[in-house]
């Protein structure tokens, strides 16, 4: 089952490292990662996307938590939230896709932020579902080259009160 | 006034208590050995090898409770202490790991002896830190004593480049540690308690299981008090030996694969285990799907990771070992009434484990011709009356060592049982022997693990530390040899290793007193004038190559599944070898 974990932590040298060895160590694979400054400088939140069975996620939270950089750890599973992520996308045009490149970029609200004689860049944000079905449609004109930024999610405010999934997840 | 570097890391190791490091110098480290080498209250120890200064760390932070610290340069000599922080992260070690570092400008550029170190030590510490600039370092050396010595412990390595080393910066020791990352819990949670103390008075047949949790949070009388206030019967792991009196009534001495029958039918039969300061490591649990099938699981520990890491704890409480406990204790002595009570509940429980114990107790057959390497770890620990303390290496000599062994103090017991690190035991047994001068410490080995670090003689010749070595000599890599005979149908596969070198030439070659024992008659008397040497003394026991350690549980098995003798079809040797070893030859010629 896919679970999405943001982790909370000091925004220094090697922390990054120690989260994804965490994974590495245990044969877990990241599915997606971001990483950025919090409002607080010295934070950095980490959104990580992963796959595990509840007995496999129980451990990455408490090994998470164990690391002295990691601040606080939410399985957004949990909850109620919202993720988004962002493609940039370079399709191929021939003069006669270039009309039908647009509507398709209008469908979906994205846009076109850069553009040559034989290329649109599409810029789409998104939840996966959308990002993958405009890839999708935009794969029969051509694409050349795909970025994605990974997933970052928030959890929604109503539903804040329960996102704490390990009241007991003390360091050791 | 500005203090250099060195001088502050020295400083700071003072402030700490620290009084002894082990270590090697090397080009980005002359500057703190030589501040070292102008004062008196830290002092170092020289070791012949990086891996012996971490396994003396260890064997000191183990025999003392105390954190062990290393100090070694860049390089080679990070890598060579990776198996002493590897071991030291598995058993929990408290250790402090001081590496040199190429100088900040140069790190990246594949410097002389530059190694990631950081890096490099990442998945075996519970923290590390490069110092960029020496005015972190103070603060860095205290929140590493912090984070080995608190909640669960552990290694901790600071990594210090050569230029922050010898750069200046005022020096001013935190008094305090803030780290808005690290909370260790302590208290237990009073409901959990409290349906842990509700469980234990109602359970039929109770098993008390402590781990190495109990020695380090220190929590031995609070075990004896748990035990004798609901008359439990107590089983150790490896890494628990010494938290609670052999000889004890109510101890069935060491589960897993190579406990006592009773222990582990005990612990198949259990309607409710109470895990302290434990893991439920592979080699205690056997086959999990058939762990204990019976049994409730209450799981106190203080690293919630292993917490239903293994097996599913049914009242999980997290906290330091010793604080739950008492708190636990206290409840049961105001919910349990009368103690006689209990006793008499548990009377027919108790009974089924001595009949367990009478049918099946530890055994071996000593003949007047070839020594029995359990008799020479028998007839040390009558000796010795289970007292000093024990430092082991890995494999046959020391699951036997585990099973005889039937001492009551903590931390006489030291051993690595996590990793498994053959070449523990000797440079362990000095580090121990170093913060205790006068107590009588021995290292119980064999001649497989003590080659993985014999360099160490010199260091216990040149400082004078007494360490008795109990050689157990079988010519082989003993468990690997006994794995062969029961699942490879006796061929032995690199395990042979002959009866090279002469043990006793070795240990005169060091200048130290060496003495050999080659027929059972010459065990007492060897042991005897080897333990009143004053001095360190290696004695070369040459026992029987073929015997094999029982009980057993195989790879795979439970509990109730133990192999309790060779198996009559087996096949003791493979060809040619039984001769060779008669004959005395020393390696197999290819």
């Amino acid at each position: 089952m896919e679970r999405i974990i943001s982790v909370l932590v000091e925004n220094k040298v090697g922390v990054l490292a120690r989260v994804a060895g965490l994974f590495s160590a245990r044969g877990y694979n990241i599915e997606s990662l971001s990483v950025a400054p919090t409002l607080d400088p010295t934070t950095s939140m980490i959104t990580i996307v992963t796959q595990g069975d509840d007995r496999v996620i129980e451990q990455i939270i408490k090994q998470l938590n164990k690391v002295i950089e990691v601040l606080k750890v939410v399985d957004l599973t949990e909850t109620n939230y919202l993720d988004r992520e962002t493609a940039l996308i370079k399709i191929h045009t021939r003069p006669e896709h270039r009309d039908e490149a647009i509507r398709i970029a209008d469908i979906f609200r994205a846009k076109i932020v850069d553009s040559s004689p034989t290329t649109y860049t599409v810029e789409v944000t998104g939840d996966v579902d959308k990002v993958e079905a405009l890839i999708n449609l935009l794969k029969p004109l051509g694409i050349k080259e795909l970025v994605r930024t990974g997933r970052v999610a928030i959890a929604r405010e109503a539903a804040k009160a329960s996102v704490r999934r390990e009241p007991q997840a003390a360091k050791a | 006034m500005k203090k250099t570097g060195a001088e502050i890391l020295v400083e700071s190791l003072k402030h700490e208590g620290v009084n002894v490091v082990f270590g090697i110098p090397g080009g980005v480290v002359l500057k703190i050995f030589d501040v070292l080498h102008q004062q008196k209250d830290v002092e170092v120890v020289l070791t012949r090898h990086e891996q012996g200064a971490a396994h003396m760390a260890e064997g000191y932070a183990k025999a003392t409770g105390k954190p062990g610290v290393a100090l070694v340069t860049s390089g080679p000599g990070m890598t060579n202490i990776v198996t002493g922080l590897a071991d030291a992260f598995m058993d929990s070690v408290p250790l402090v790991a001081l590496t040199g570092q190429v100088s900040t400008s140069l790190i990246g550029n594949d410097a002389f002896q530059e190694a990631d170190n950081v890096g490099i030590s990442r998945p075996c510490t519970k923290h590390n830190v490069l110092v960029k600039d020496v005015n972190d370092l103070a603060h860095t050396i205290k929140e590493a004593f912090y984070i080995a010595t608190t909640g669960r412990p552990g290694p901790v390595l600071v990594d210090i480049p050569k230029d922050v080393s010898t750069n200046k910066a005022e020096f001013k020791y935190p008094e305090r540690v803030h780290l808005r990352g690290y909370n260790p819990t302590y208290e237990g949670n009073k409901y959990q308690i409290k349906q842990a103390a509700e469980a234990i008075l109602t359970a039929k047949r109770p098993v008390i299981y402590v781990g190495g949790g109990v020695l380090f949070s220190d929590a031995s009388d609070e075990v004896l008090e748990l035990a004798e206030l609901t008359q439990t019967p107590v089983t150790m792991t490896l890494m628990g030996l010494g938290s609670f009196p052999g000889t004890h009534p109510l101890s069935m001495g060491m589960l897993g694969m190579h406990g006592g029958y009773w222990t582990n039918m005990a612990m198949h039969q259990a309607d409710l285990l109470i895990a302290v300061g434990a893991r439920f490591d592979d080699r205690v649990t056997g086959r999990l799907a058939d762990f204990s099938p019976g049994a409730q699981v209450i799981h106190i520990d203080i690293d919630p990771t292993s917490i239903k890491k293994n097996v599913d704890a049914h009242i999980p409480i997290v906290g330091d070992v010793k604080t739950v406990l008492r708190q636990l204790n206290a409840l049961l002595r105001s919910m349990n009434g009368n103690q006689s009570d209990l006793k008499e509940e548990r009377r027919p429980w108790w009974g089924q484990i001595e009949e367990w114990k009478r049918a099946h107790p530890l055994r071996y057959q000593q003949d007047e011709k070839v020594t029995k390497p359990q008799y020479v770890i028998d007839k040390l620990f009558q000796i010795t009356d289970h007292e000093g303390i024990i430092a082991t290496d890995v494999g046959q000599h020391q699951m036997w060592a585990a099973q005889y062994f039937k001492g009551s103090r903590p931390r006489t017991f030291l051993t690595s049982g996590g990793l498994g690190t053959m070449g523990f035991g000797f440079p362990a047994a000095l580090g121990a022997q170093k913060a205790y001068p006068d107590r009588l410490v021995v290292c119980i080995t064999s001649e497989g693990s003590f080659q993985m670090n014999l360099q160490e003689l010199a260091t216990a010749v040149v400082y004078k530390l007494p360490v008795k070595i109990v050689l157990i000599n079988n010519h082989f890599h003993g468990m690997v040899r006994q794995w062969q005979d029961l699942f490879y149908e006796g061929r032995y596969a690199s395990s042979y290793l002959g009866k090279i070198p002469d043990f006793v030439k070795l240990a005169e070659a060091y200048g130290m007193l060496g003495l050999r024992a080659l027929k059972p008659a010459e065990v007492e008397p060897v042991l005897r004038q080897g333990l009143e040497h004053d001095g360190p003394v290696l004695m070369d026991f040459h026992v029987d190559p073929f015997e094999n350690c029982y009980p057993m549980i195989p790879a795979g098995g439970a509990h109730h599944e133990m192999v309790l003798e060779d198996p009559p079809d087996l096949r003791k040797t493979e060809k040619g070898t039984k001769k060779k070893v008669e004959e005395g030859e020393g390696v197999l010629p290819a």
